[in-house]
């Protein structure tokens, strides 16, 4: 069937997928998210395919290459959806077997099985990970279903269904009142209310009737991935999510503005556009409703303030991407001037959800003020790193160690970094408060688009501060003093205090630039950039002066303040290290233990990586 | 009316103003540095920040808009540090090494520091710019010194349409670049030079004001070159231009000036500058008193009139000289040696603009003002390459382009500049404008879309035009111009669908043997559509001279006396030989080309020549140096000693616009003051005095105090300027017509009749140009001008910066052609036509149709008027500078120099 003209063609349509798909005897999803690809998993997709093809079961296993299904620390991933056997590590030499044993056969591969750290079990079905059974995965679950290049897959789940029902069952205005209702908030960082931003955008005027929306898939702080792996994995959602967005502001143009270092978010998005068209589900007179509405796609330079509202939208119009002062809000002049909605990834992929589920419905998850669930990326010292689908309300302690499997190496946890730059570092006494936009705001940090970095005891908070301050100065458009010279100044004094030339003067004047950028900078990259110092200096006040009075880094890190040492009792003389020191500062005889010239050493740690009996420490 | 509080204190602000606006109109002071009133806010510097009371916020005051009830605090603990902070992290990476400040004292930055009271080293100091870039003859970029403000980014934008500078680099190193980084002269810079007239601080320096000292006065006036007529301050002193500032209330160009303007003025000082009248002993010219100069000169003249009667001597007007000077010079020709023989320049560039315009409407100059273009849905531009020859309107365009409100449509031979800006581009061949223009007034006629109401009220002769227009489909005429019909409909369509469409023309219409008939051609499409008599519409000859248009008004012609009163009509004849105290000739003299005809013959004996170069700027100077040599006695009135002046018995050393008082009249009928800025160099004598103490030779008394008395004797005798005084002008110029001294001028003409009572349509017919290419010479050669000079160079081409950046000339090949002569850029070429040959180089150009060359008048060693036919327009006598015939050949041993810049 080419073009769909009706909700009811549509219907249909869904009912002969279904029925097709039904005729598989077997469905096999490998995950082919950007985490999953790293190890290889496209390897063991195709050693699967051919041994599909092989044994002639083209017909009767429906395979499928998905987006990211999550649990990126145990990739390559495998989940067989007969008998729900999930499958981690998986190397292409393993896929044989499993074809044989768990395709074929119902048997389990047990050493392919996840194996729970607590207590060395192993886990068959993926909902009895704890990674996965504290989660809620409204979004997120749809990557292990289906196939982002078809949109079949997407239209037999139901998809599309929320846009014919916008289209031919409610006004646009109700839609609003919806979205409004289940109380969405944007996920790209801020919070706003998203009813009430289309809103303003469908009572705004335009000179000639032409609004746009705008889908910000510029998701650029460090270690977060959350809206590249929604749009690798389910395009289609975005898709329908922007087109009931379009009707509802009444927009006939959208763009997905999206940065070049996700090439396969891109390929995955132009292609899912090709064929929304081809079904009509896209473009002129969508489903035989009248509405006519495209998407392009803006393909970014990767800069992290094209993010920002203003910015992206310079960078469309073919400008360089530099924010510009609000108001007037995009809402009112957008795009070419024009009435323009923006929101994330994310949130156009909630759009669909709500209208499926009903407001209230998803009004119920969640906190009074925050609904719905979150995703974030979980990264940095936590043992189950990967992408997480949680309810807003969910404590962070939740997080890290229920879902996340906690520490590393038995460390300490000292701070979670949430909200990217913008955001700042939460210490482990506020673990237990509930993740929501006001609490984390009230800490010092904010949702932001939802990075998450857990940082362990051997992680030094001046350091840390340093590094998002450096991020910043690189990633500050320029354009106003405060955010272009006021953050280069401030990343001087942190790098004079990390080499241990730190005054207690320097705090003050931290402060004191602090409050001025957040206070007269230009466009919220600029205000919110001295957040991480901030938090930083209010919970862990006490590391900036030992680096600064007794000229130590607690953590062991910043390198003018520490020195290696060998334990002479551990080390066993067997010469590891002193066959990795790149300068020759470790000396010692064969069986005896070694020792390290502090004169000759360059603190590069080569040494701690590479000794067995963990003998050598920092001071 | 929107009312806001500004430190508790009530101010009325105006709908859609920032609060910077609001509170600086109500008397506060915000300091700023990235803040210019042209320029769209950035909000970059932060140093405007004010607090907000009601949510206790900062906020710019440069770019938040005021709101009803807002109340703003300028002056609280939080403001004073925030700004303090801003001003200190910019000097955290400016340097302090002032005391060889380039902005001779005037840097923004330095000045707000001392208000603040800040020393500067608040913050250490780390700076990552450091690079000064010295890549072009008019301004230096020091990027030590840069704030990053954008300031310079954004009038190159918003006002110049050119957008020479981006941002490139991020945080620290974001500043602005030009060309990808590379450097201005790779880039499209029209060295407009305003970025370096708005830059806050010394890392825009324009190179002419270079060290050159504090100014000790400023002076208003009128810039020189060309007709747009811009208002310049200059900055004088110890007798010197130091510098040159836009920016003069109620002037035609606001912030702007073009190149010329702002980097050319240096010629006043010029070395060659004359400085003792020089006369011609054995042979040589060589340098004389005074007193003998004048007495020779008015002996000659006399001996002349008395041996050949009066029509044997002539006289050479100036457009560049003030309107006093060419009243006085006509008077002179007419009153004291009874001779209407008195022409200038305008012969050769707009007479078909008055003759046309005066047949179709009943006067020749621009309908409407420079001002009104902002209003016009549609402009036609053809036959003028607006950015290059009125560089400022050429600004005005882009602007009303770039603010989406005004259409282009730019019909031309060549691929121009401003095309960038258009919606529609038509390319003729050259010569065939009658035929296109007739072609869109048959469509706009076909297809009804002409102003039925305008016709019946104020137009006459609609069914002999229609009947005229027989042949002339846009599928007929496409044979004959090369413009698609499809095209030409549209263009048809836009035009006279508009509202209000303004026609915009200059010499690529005037300068045919069929230029009148071009130019009534375009008054019967303004007419047609209705588009006249009112703002954003009309018909519009760009004047090329600073002073053509008032040279013409005064009666430096030879068929009219002040004010285009007919020497002929006897009632003004009447009226002229009573107030002058001497019966006048009444029959009509003979125009420029003539002259020189004339001379050839001996019917001219001896010419009176007062700042033109006809052995550069007229066709056929082979021809023209014949006829000068063939004079019996040439005087030269001047400021340089020019090709002309070589040929002279006499040269009297003259003064340059910056030496004296008087007025100018501007493409628009503007008339605005000139004022003295410096004295004269040597003994240079003002040109009026000069005419006076010949005319006392003469027995004539010729005697005023001041220029002043000049115009009110002006005044008197002309309608016109009635209401014009230099005291009335004080306060900005003033439109003619200006009938009383009360009258505020006329900034549309027409808006209630014409001055002939109906606007005429006037059949005309499609008639080829005098010579066109053939088997021998088989190139058709137009002519035109450059961006970085003027008219015959002998200004220009003594102006620094000017004459580094383009130092002589090229003649420009299209690429196919170019390939098919063997040419690469800058290989010696000879170009031939049936009067003269000349050398120069050649540069290939995508620009120029096939089969056409092009070259300009600037330098006379290579000069496209060797080559250009005079053969004339029968009606206005401008010869046909616009195409001609010519033969081309590759001449071995290239000269491969400087590469040519694209025209």
């Amino acid at each position: 069937m080419a073009r769909i003209e009706t909700p009811a063609d549509l219907e249909q349509y869904r009912l002969q997928l279904r029925e097709k798909f039904g005729k598989y005897q077997y469905a096999v999803s490998v995950c082919g998210g950007t985490g999953c690809r790293a190890y290889d998993c496209i390897n063991v997709f195709e050693t699967l395919r051919e041994i599909i093809d092989k044994k002639d079961m083209s017909h009767t296993v429906n395979l499928r290459l998905t987006g990211c299904q999550g649990f990126c620390e145990m990739g390559p991933l495998m989940f067989i959806h007969k008998n729900g056997i999930f499958y981690v590590r998986i190397s292409p030499e393993a896929v044989e077997r499993i074809v044989e044993s768990s395709i074929l056969g119902d048997e389990v591969v047990e050493e392919l099985l996840y194996k729970s750290p607590a207590d060395g079990r192993r886990i068959v079905h993926q909902q009895e990970i704890p990674f996965y059974n504290k989660q809620r995965r409204f979004l997120l679950a749809m990557n292990r279903d289906i196939d982002p290049l078809n949109i079949d897959d997407y239209i037999a789940k139901g998809g599309y269904g929320s846009l014919a029902w916008a289209l031919f069952e409610s006004s646009s205005e109700e839609i609003i009142d919806i979205i409004e209702r289940a109380g969405l908030r944007g996920r790209g960082g801020a919070g706003f209310p998203t009813g009430r931003k289309w809103r303003i955008a469908r009572q705004a005027p335009s000179p000639d009737g032409i609004k746009y929306v705008i889908c910000n898939a510029d998701e650029g702080d460090p270690g977060a991935y959350m809206d590249r792996s929604l749009l690798e994995g389910n395009p289609h959602q975005v898709i329908e999510g922007m087109t009931i967005g379009a009707y509802a502001i009444g927009a006939s143009e959208g763009y997905v503005y999206v940065r070049h270092e996700y090439p396969l978010a891109v390929h995955h998005l132009l292609e899912a556009l090709d064929q929304a068209r081809e079904k009509g589900l896209l473009g002129k007179n969508i489903l035989g409703s009248g509405l006519d509405f495209d998407i392009k796609v803006s393909v970014g330079g990767g800069a992290f303030v094209c993010g920002e509202e203003t910015g992206l939208i310079a960078s469309i119009e073919g400008k360089r991407g530099m924010p510009r002062p609000r108001p007037p809000y995009p809402a009112n002049y957008g795009l070419w001037g024009r009435p323009t909605n923006i929101n994330n990834v994310e949130t156009w992929q909630n759009v669909p959800l709500i209208l499926q589920m009903g407001a209230d419905e998803y009004a119920k998850i969640g906190t009074e003020k925050s609904k719905g669930t979150k995703i974030f990326s979980l990264v940095g010292k936590i043992n189950n790193t990967g992408l997480v689908e949680v309810p807003m309300g969910i404590t962070l302690r939740e997080i890290v160690y229920e879902i996340g499997g906690g520490i590393p190496r038995g460390k300490a946890f000292k701070a979670v970094q949430t909200g990217g730059p913008s955001g700042g570092c939460i210490p482990a006494h506020l673990l237990d408060i509930p993740v929501d936009f006001e609490r984390l705001q009230e800490v010092g940090s904010m949702m932001g688009s939802g990075g998450m970095i857990v940082m362990d005891e051997n992680t030094c908070m001046v350091d840390i501060a340093r590094y998002f301050m450096e991020f910043l100065t690189h990633e500050s458009c320029g354009k106003c003093v405060p955010c272009r010279l006021g953050t280069k100044r401030m990343l001087e004094i942190l790098t004079k205090i990390c080499d241990g030339q730190g005054t207690n003067e320097n705090l003050e004047a931290l402060e004191s630039l602090a409050a001025d950028i957040k206070a007269s900078s230009l466009c919220a990259l600029g205000g919110t950039s001295p957040n991480p110092v901030l938090t930083t200096l209010r919970y862990f006040r006490d590391e900036y002066e030992e680096h600064i009075v007794n000229k130590r880094c607690p953590a062991g890190i910043c390198q003018a303040l520490i020195t290696l040492r060998i334990d002479p009792d551990t080390c066993t003389g067997c010469g590891a290290c002193l066959k990795i020191c790149p300068v020759e500062a470790i000396s010692g005889e064969k069986k005896q233990p070694h020792s390290i010239d502090p004169e000759v050493c360059i603190r590069c740690k080569l040494c701690i990586s590479r000794c067995p009996k963990e003998a050598i420490y920092t001071e | 009316m929107v009312e806001i509080r500004v430190n508790g204190i009530d101010v009325a602000a105006e709908e859609g103003d920032s609060l910077l606006q609001a509170a600086e109109r109500a008397g506060f002071r915000i300091p700023a540095l990235c803040h210019h009133p042209a320029l769209y806010p950035a909000g970059s510097c932060r140093v405007c920040v004010v607090e907000e009371e009601a949510t206790g916020r900062l906020v710019t005051a440069c770019d938040t808009r005021v709101r009803e009830g807002m109340s703003v605090l300028l002056d609280t603990e939080r403001v004073r540090k925030a700004r303090r902070t801003a001003i200190e992290l910019i000097f955290s990476a400016h340097p302090l090494h002032c005391e060889v400040c380039e902005e001779n004292n005037a840097c923004s930055l330095k000045a707000l520091a001392a208000v603040e009271g800040i020393s500067g080293r608040e913050l250490p100091f780390g700076q990552d710019l450091r690079t000064v870039v010295d890549a072009n003859p008019f301004y230096l970029r020091d990027l030590s010194k840069c704030i990053s403000c954008g300031i310079c980014i954004r009038a190159c934008q918003e006002v110049q349409g050119v957008g020479v500078y981006e941002m490139q680099g991020t945080g620290k190193l974001a500043r602005p670049s030009a060309a990808m980084d590379t450097s201005v002269d790779s880039s499209p810079c029209e060295y407009c030079g305003l970025c370096t007239s708005l830059c806050p601080v010394g890392a825009l320096i324009a190179k002419p004001f270079l060290h050159q000292g504090t100014e000790e006065k400023r002076v208003v006036t009128t810039c020189p070159y060309c007709g747009v007529g811009c208002s310049l301050e200059l900055r004088v002193r110890e007798n010197r231009i130091v510098g040159v500032a836009a920016g003069v209330t109620a002037s035609v160009n606001d912030i702007s000036l073009c190149v010329k303007g702002r980097f050319g003025l240096d010629f006043v000082h010029h070395r060659d500058r004359l400085r003792k009248p020089l006369m011609r002993k054995g042979g040589e010219l060589v340098e004389a008193e005074w007193e003998e100069a004048l007495d020779e000169v008015a002996a000659r003249l006399a001996e002349v009139r008395n041996r050949h009667g009066p029509q044997a001597i002539a006289f050479l007007s100036s457009a560049k000289a003030t309107n006093e000077e060419n009243y006085l010079l006509q008077k002179f020709a007419r009153a004291v040696m009874g001779t209407n023989n008195i022409d200038h320049c305008a012969r050769l560039c707009h007479s078909s603009s008055v003759a046309g315009l005066a047949a179709s409407l009943g006067s020749g100059a621009m309908t409407n003002s420079i001002s009104d273009l902002s209003q016009a849905e549609v402009i036609l531009l053809t036959g003028t390459n607006t950015t290059v020859n009125h560089p400022v309107i050429g600004q005005v365009l882009k602007q009303a382009a770039l603010s989406g409100g005004s259409k282009l449509i730019v019909v031309d031979p060549r691929e121009l500049d401003i095309e960038r800006f258009a919606t529609l581009c038509l390319r003729p061949r050259p010569g065939t404008d009658v035929a296109w223009i007739n072609a869109m007034a048959r469509v706009i006629i076909d297809e009804g879309l002409y102003d039925g109401d305008f016709l019946r009220e104020r137009a006459e002769g609609f069914e002999e035009l229609r009947e005229a227009l027989r042949g002339y489909t846009p599928e007929e005429t496409e044979e004959i111009t090369g413009i698609p019909a499809a095209g030409l409909r549209e263009a048809a369509r836009m035009y006279a669908g508009a509202e209000r469409a303004a026609i915009l023309y200059a010499m690529g219409i005037t300068q045919h043997v069929t230029g009148t008939d071009n130019v009534m051609a375009l008054a019967n499409l303004a007419l047609l559509a209705g588009n006249l008599g009112k703002g954003g519409a009309g018909i519009n000859p760009l004047r090329g001279q600073n002073n053509v248009q008032g040279a013409c008004d005064m009666g430096a012609l030879p068929n009219v006396l002040p004010g285009y009163q007919r020497v002929d009509d006897p009632e003004a004849n009447g009226k002229f030989s009573l107030a002058w105290g001497r019966e006048l000739p009444s029959t009509p003299g003979l125009s420029v080309v003539e002259m020189m005809e004339a001379a050839r013959k001996k019917e001219i004996r001896a010419l009176f020549v007062l700042g033109e170069n006809p052995m550069v700027t007229d066709p056929d100077v082979g021809h023209v140096e014949e006829a000068l040599r063939s004079l019996d006695y040439l005087v030269v009135l001047d400021i340089f000693p020019t090709e002309t002046a070589e040929l002279a018995d006499v040269v009297l050393p003259g003064t340059c616009f910056a030496e004296k008082e008087g007025t100018f009249t501007n493409t628009e009928r503007r008339v605005q003051r000139v004022r003295k800025a410096v004295e004269p160099p040597g003994e240079a004598r003002k040109d009026h005095a000069v005419i006076m103490e010949l005319a006392a030779r003469l027995g004539y008394r010729m005697v005023y105090e001041t220029v002043a008395e000049i115009m009110e004797e002006i005044a008197s005798l002309t309608p016109s300027y009635a209401g014009i005084s230099h005291e009335r002008l004080e306060e900005g110029g003033i439109q003619w017509p200006c009938p009383g001294p009360a009258h505020p001028g006329t900034p549309v003409l027409h808006v209630e009749s014409f001055p002939r009572g109906r606007g005429r349509l006037t059949p005309v017919h499609y008639r080829p140009p005098d010579e066109l290419p053939d088997k021998e010479y088989p190139f058709l050669l137009t002519t035109g001008r450059l961006l970085f000079h003027y008219h015959s160079g002998s200004l220009t081409r003594r102006a620094r910066s000017l004459a580094e950046e383009v130092p002589r000339g090229w003649v420009s090949f299209n690429c196919e052609d170019a390939e098919r002569l063997g040419l690469r850029e800058g290989d010696k070429v000879r170009l031939t036509s049936r009067r003269g040959s000349m050398l120069s180089r050649a540069h290939l150009s995508r620009r120029l149709q096939p089969g056409m060359v092009f070259a300009t008048f600037h330098f006379s060693e290579e000069n496209a008027n060797l080559l250009t036919n005079p053969a004339l327009d029968p009606v206005s006598k401008i010869p046909d500078l616009k195409v001609c015939a010519v033969k081309a050949e590759k001449v071995e041993g290239g000269i491969g120099d400087a590469p040519a810049p694209a025209t």
